[in-house]
């Protein structure tokens, strides 16, 4: 018998390291794999493909003798059968610093198709799968891609933005920690096809299990993605650095201030250099576009929205976890139908997509399709697909207070409206708050949230009115 | 004991090599003091403004130590929703531990969560957090 536990950082947090030795101790192998991303049931343990979770160390006899109660097999438990797991095809199957694993599971094969095809045929491939940036903005990868290839320069970069700071995300850290092979190959891939030989991964802080697996695989990997070198740069626990320019200047051992647009940084970025800045889940699915071809990967998805995005539905929900679906499906059947339902049994009073920058969005507006158009059409953000879920306990003016207040902390004081305009949002709305003038005080909002939209540098202080301004206009009773 | 010295050999041929070497700083003396930042700003051939502009600007950097044991405790929205505002009376009512606000661990959908050093703690209640201070 060997038992299979996930080492992903959530998975340790719920108790796995003791769950784990506690098999051990009674004789049991283990193997440490990766999530299959069910945050409810972990720690989860995997015996033959069938589960059992959330397992506690006094349950371990029992399931040793047989006579505890399973979840059946994993890939059938509706959360997972009904995915479509490109990314994620090896989440809770294989151990993430394995290199024979990841051989056995379509290993490296994007990286020899992509050195058989040549460059221009690989940036082609990725233009072709419709791929656009996973970190938010929704660029399309493959302009990006060509841009730097075009670009003459001794030197070019390829940068992964790893700096996950949303709240309600965390599909980077689970690739990082349960798949990291995964994101060195499509980091390889995309120095191969633009001539970059140098790569940064920026990770947060606040993810040392993330760093430690990914140093950890890059010594183990070097020898394959050579000449291509990958390192790992850890951030300092600032927000804002999220945002490429920012994150630049902080690769290059600067305050992470934002930078103007112009120069893009794919002409000019780090160093100065042709740079591309992607974020982990756009080079991650690279290697598969590669593997299976561009108009695979474009099969799926709705609209100019391709391809799949691995959502994560986290909050007060019943089933939070990792979910990879195809572009298009909404918000209702993620929450209800998926999530099912708050955890604590009370009615769903809105959720949050896109983290702190991103619309909270009310159940009357649940049948919204995950997809860029639809939700920017609707002042909403699909940003990284985060979903908070919130239930009716929730203070909506707190909560637009929250994000004024969050925008104050984390702004990189570059530009007045964001640094200046958050901070007097949070008194604007302490005065709301306390009955102050309410109408004169909501309208004072309304005309800060217009200044910071289209004042800001970036969007941090251009986005933060998002939740403001679709708290005040959803849920207004919390405000009078 | 690591010197300021041994740090910044250790790093002197990476491109842009501030931030590692204030997190080895930090890490080996648990702050960034006003003469580890002239030797560093001497080193890399910066003025000691701009090497205070880069601490004074990351959470993560501290210009004075911090005596008591410090714990990070996840007050994004995604734990809010999952109560850890009741956590924090708790916190205001001792002083022995420091509890510091964080912005996400990505452990978002078994919140309330925290953080002491690399150690990963996840579904904190009123008694778990009182437990976890506790035994700081």
């Amino acid at each position: 018998m060997i038992v299979r536990i996930s080492d992903d950082a959530v998975a340790i947090a719920c108790g796995a390291d003791a769950v784990a030795a506690a098999f051990l101790a009674a004789g049991v192998a283990v193997e440490r794999v990766s999530s299959w991303g069910m945050q409810w049931l972990e720690p989860l343990v995997d015996i033959d493909g069938v589960g059992y979770g959330p397992v506690s160390v006094d349950q371990v006899p029992d399931i040793i003798n047989g006579k505890a109660p399973s979840l059946g097999r994993i890939e059938d438990i509706p959360f997972i059968a009904k995915q479509s797991r490109l990314t994620f095809a090896r989440a809770g199957k294989t151990r993430p610093l394995s290199l024979d694993d990841y051989y056995a599971s379509e290993g490296w094969l994007g990286l020899a198709k992509a050195r058989e095809m040549g460059t221009q045929a690989t940036i082609d491939t990725v233009m072709t799968s419709g791929l656009r940036g996973r970190g938010g903005a929704g660029f399309p990868a493959g302009i990006k891609w060509q841009t730097v290839a075009r670009a003459d320069a001794d030197q070019k970069y390829i940068v992964c933005n790893a700096d996950e700071g949303d709240s309600a995300t965390f599909a980077d850290r689970m690739v990082m920690e349960g798949d990291p092979f995964m994101l060195i190959e499509g980091m390889a891939i995309a120095g191969y096809a633009v001539g970059a030989s140098k790569g940064y991964v920026y990770i947060r802080s606040e993810y040392p299990h993330a760093i430690a697996k990914l140093e950890a695989a890059i010594k183990l990997s070097a020898h394959l993605v050579a000449p291509f070198i990958v390192e790992v740069r850890v951030g300092a626990g600032a927000y804002v650095c999220g945002e490429e320019t920012s994150l630049l200047n902080s690769l290059e051992g600067k305050r992470g201030e934002v930078r103007a647009k112009p120069p893009l940084p794919a002409l000019e970025g780090l160093f100065g250099k042709p740079t591309i800045v992607n974020n982990v889940l756009t080079l991650a699915a690279v290697p598969w576009i590669m593997t299976h071809g561009g108009d695979a990967y474009a099969a799926y998805g709705a609209g100019r929205s391709k391809g799949t995005m691995p959502i994560q539905i986290a909050g007060n929900v019943k089933h939070g976890g990792l979910y990879e679906v195809a572009f298009g499906i909404t918000l209702g059947e993620l929450v209800n139908d998926i999530g099912g339902g708050t955890a604590s049994g009370r009615p769903v009073r809105c959720v949050q997509v896109g983290g702190p920058l991103g619309a909270y969005i009310p159940p009357t507006q649940f049948d919204l399709p995950l997809d860029y158009e639809a939700f920017a059409a609707a002042d909403a953000l699909v940003g990284h697909a985060g979903i908070s879920v919130f239930d009716d306990s929730v203070d909506m003016a707190q909560m637009a207070r929250f994000a004024m207040e969050f925008c104050a902390v984390e702004s990189c004081g570059k530009c007045t409206p964001c640094r200046l305009g958050s901070t007097r949002g949070v008194e604007t709305l302490d005065q709301i708050i306390a009955g102050k003038n309410v109408e004169e005080n909501l309208a004072l909002i309304a005309d800060l949230s217009e200044t910071m939209k289209f004042g800001s540098l970036c969007a941090l202080g251009g986005f933060t009115p998002y939740p403001v301004m679709s708290a005040i206009k959803h849920f207004p009773e919390d405000f009078r | 004991m690591v010197s300021i010295a041994d740090i910044l050999a250790e790093h002197k041929d990476r491109e842009g090599p501030l931030l590692p070497i204030l997190h080895d700083v930090q890490k080996a003396f648990g702050h960034v003091s006003e003469d580890a930042m002239r030797e560093i700003a001497s080193a890399l051939n910066l003025t000691r403004a701009e090497v205070y502009g880069v601490v004074s600007f990351y959470h993560d950097f501290r210009k004075e130590a911090e005596a008591r044991p410090v714990l990070k405790l996840c007050r994004a929205e995604a734990c809010k929703a999952r109560g850890v505002e009741a956590l924090v009376p708790i916190a205001d009512n001792q002083s022995r531990v420091k509890v510091e606000a964080i912005y996400c661990l990505g452990l978002c959908a078994v919140g309330p969560s925290a953080m002491v050093g690399d150690t990963v703690h996840a579904r904190l209640d009123g008694a778990k957090f009182k437990t976890l201070l506790e035994a700081m």
